[in-house]
């Protein structure tokens, strides 16, 4: 076995484009269900939004690379908004239920050849990135950066910097807000939202302002995600939403940094798992073939979820006494 | 302590005979015909009730009477039939739960709403209202809200002394015992600086040692000038601290009047034993033994 290749993948799995995408995601969701208490089932059709909203409104629009993001956010907002104002005041598990059938209205919307004009169906979307400027926007002088397993040329550096620059703001965001008084009306209403009403707070502009934060990240995650990668509707499935789920949970729900290092780990250890699994399998250690084994590693992570969700509710860095799922 | 002497009560609070439905003096909520089924089954039918201001009014009546669900229908958290109310001068019909609570009408919660995992003091500092920091948009300056919030402190911490859960400020208040729950949500309740307090059978599963203090922050309430309405079944402790007692049966009231009077009312006697032979949950509660000793002192 080629360990030396294995490791070097794994390491480089710490820092892509692709963690930093599904870190603003799992900020989001901590936003929404750390924080606030609500169920997103949906996250990864806020990414879809994001990055469709991005792509969309360069190539169709030609918006520079900066107001097609903008555009991206604003999708997310109204996408929170539009999930938000019919469900919020209902019980929870109705917002679950509402917005793991809207992601998936939006990804079959994007896949449908109704639209391939504008969303180019199957295909997705490519070439925005250089037609709405944001390659050229890139400060950095072609070449070699970096360091070992983190050897980068200067377009993964832009993307990176890019990226690490928009998830910085968001963590300061989110950590200014739940220090607040807001914050604490919002973990307020996570524990009880009928004590909270009784308090004079008017819970659903909460919520739904809750929501639209959260959406926010998640649009952001497929914004960054999308500067790196293609635009295409087989990322944006139901899967992608609970990995961004393991993520949460593993780092912590109710932390700041918990859903950013959860994100880490979590597609370090895919890095890891997709690269070993075929290995072992080609060894003759695992009695799969090669294709086999590289799905076998979706099947871990759902082992993960249900051991994580099990004995560590928490997560890493949550405190036991803060988020336990059986009240 | 407040309560180690016979409380004051307040008289001359309704004009003409006392019954269902006379009219009070002073009257701080009037309700009209307020009606509410579940189905098949009228839970509340109310044809006219006043609530007399700065006085104590007990609501009594056996289980499945109706108090709980006029308390979510008076406070916003459900939504009458028919009918309409007012608060001070003001209809309240259609008005939602938390503008109802801004006004200075908080309730208090059969079941206890502790927020659990949030600090006892976290907890308090929640009630206080008209919260800089509670706008998305300035939360993020905290200069615009420290002030403020370190005000509200304050007067949270004095408050908690005050219902003897001072130490306990740090903790979740997942970790405080049944009753304490029950004062901190009356605590919490305080912090909203009310008029009007209605609290849903405060002393349940309190034990008897709490519910002497209990009773003497209900009767502190009232010396600060608020009104109180509360659901309680024990028969002395309403004896003991009420103004004014108002008695469901079968979503309807059936009786009202002053605690010495009222409770020997055929209606009410009707009313409970028809539901209940055991009339005296005094006697289960361990809780007449106190009230006879201060009776004693
Ligand atoms: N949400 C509800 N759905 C159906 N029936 C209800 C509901 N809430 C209360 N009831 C019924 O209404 C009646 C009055 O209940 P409640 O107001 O809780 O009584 P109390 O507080 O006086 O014990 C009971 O018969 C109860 O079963
Ligand atoms: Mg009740």
């Amino acid at each position: 076995m080629d360990w030396g290749t294995i490791i070097n993948n794994t390491l480089a799995g710490l820092l892509t484009p692709t963690t930093i995408a599904f870190a603003l995601a799992a900020l989001g969701l901590a936003m929404h269900f750390g924080f606030a208490g609500l169920l997103n089932f949906g996250i990864a059709g806020f990414m879809a939004i994001g990055a469709y909203g991005y792509a969309i409104s360069v190539l169709t629009f030609g918006f520079p690379w900066w107001g097609g993001m903008i555009v991206g956010i604003i999708g997310s907002i109204l996408f929170a908004i539009l999930l938000g104002v019919p469900t919020l005041r209902l019980r929870g598990d109705y917002l679950a239920i509402v917005t793991i059938a809207a992601a998936e209205i939006v990804r079959l919307l994007f896949l449908t050849t109704a639209f391939t004009d504008v969303t180019g169906s199957a295909d997705g979307l490519f070439g925005y990135n250089n037609s709405g400027g944001f390659t050229s926007a890139n400060p950095f002088p072609p070449g070699s950066y970096g360091w070992g397993p983190w050897t980068y040329n200067s377009e993964t550096l832009w993307v990176l910097t890019f990226g690490l620059g928009v998830l910085a703001v968001c963590v300061w965001f989110l950590w200014a807000l739940m220090r607040s008084p807001w914050g604490r009306v919002i973990k307020g209403i996570r524990e009880d939202e009928e004590a909270i009403r009784a308090l004079g707070k008017n819970v659903f502009a909460y919520k739904l302002q809750a929501l639209i934060i959260g959406g926010i990240f998640g649009g952001m995650g497929g914004i960054i995600y999308a500067a790196f990668a293609n635009v295409s509707p087989g990322v944006y499935v139901t899967s992608i939403t609970f990995f961004i789920w393991t993520s949460l949970l593993l780092g912590g729900a109710a932390t700041i940094w918990g859903p950013v290092i959860g994100a880490v780990i979590f597609w370090t250890l895919q890095a890891f798992l997709s690269n070993i699994l075929p290995e072992l399998a080609l060894a003759g250690i695992l009695p799969v073939s090669g294709t086999q084994a590289a799905t076998l590693r979706f099947v871990l992570v759902g082992i993960g979820l249900m051991l994580l969700v099990i004995y560590r509710p928490q997560g890493i860095f949550g405190d036991k006494r803060e988020l336990t799922f059986v009240k | 302590m407040s309560n180690s002497d016979s409380p004051q009560k307040s008289t001359g609070l309704h004009i003409g005979e006392a019954g269902p439905g006379c009219k009070k003096t002073d009257p701080m909520l009037i309700i009209d015909h307020v009606k509410k089924s579940f189905g098949g089954l009228t839970a509340v039918d109310v044809e006219h009730l006043e609530i007399p201001k700065n006085a104590i009014t007990a609501l009594i009546g056996p289980n499945g009477a109706g108090k709980t669900t006029l308390f979510n229908l008076l406070t916003g958290f459900d939504t009458p039939d028919t009918g309409e109310w007012e608060f001070l001068g003001t209809s309240l019909s259609g008005v939602p739960s938390y503008k109802v609570a801004q006004m200075g009408q908080v309730r208090t919660f059969q079941l206890t709403k502790a927020l659990s995992l949030l600090t006892v003091l976290d907890n308090m500092k929640l009630g206080a209202k008209n919260q800089v920091g509670e706008s998305i948009f300035r939360a993020l300056f905290p200069r615009s809200w420290r002030k403020q919030d370190a005000e509200i402190e304050i007067k949270a911490i004095e408050l908690l002394k005050r219902f003897k859960l001072d130490t306990k400020q740090a903790d979740f208040a997942a970790s405080l015992s049944g009753g304490q729950r029950k004062l901190l949500e009356m605590a919490r309740a305080l912090m909203t600086d009310p008029v009007l307090v209605m609290l849903d059978e405060p002393m349940a599963g309190v034990n008897p040692a709490l519910t002497q203090s209990l009773l003497g922050h209900v009767l502190d309430l009232k010396k600060e000038g608020m009104t109180v309405l509360f659901v309680e079944h024990d028969m002395h402790m309403v004896r003991h601290i009420a103004d004014w007692v108002v008695v469901m049966a079968e979503g309807k009231v059936v009786a009202e009047g002053p605690p010495e009077t009222v409770m020997n009312e055929q209606a009410v006697i009707d009313a409970y034993l028809g539901a209940h032979q055991d009339t005296d949950l005094g006697v289960v509660t361990g809780r007449i033994s106190i009230i006879d000793q201060e009776k004693d002192k």
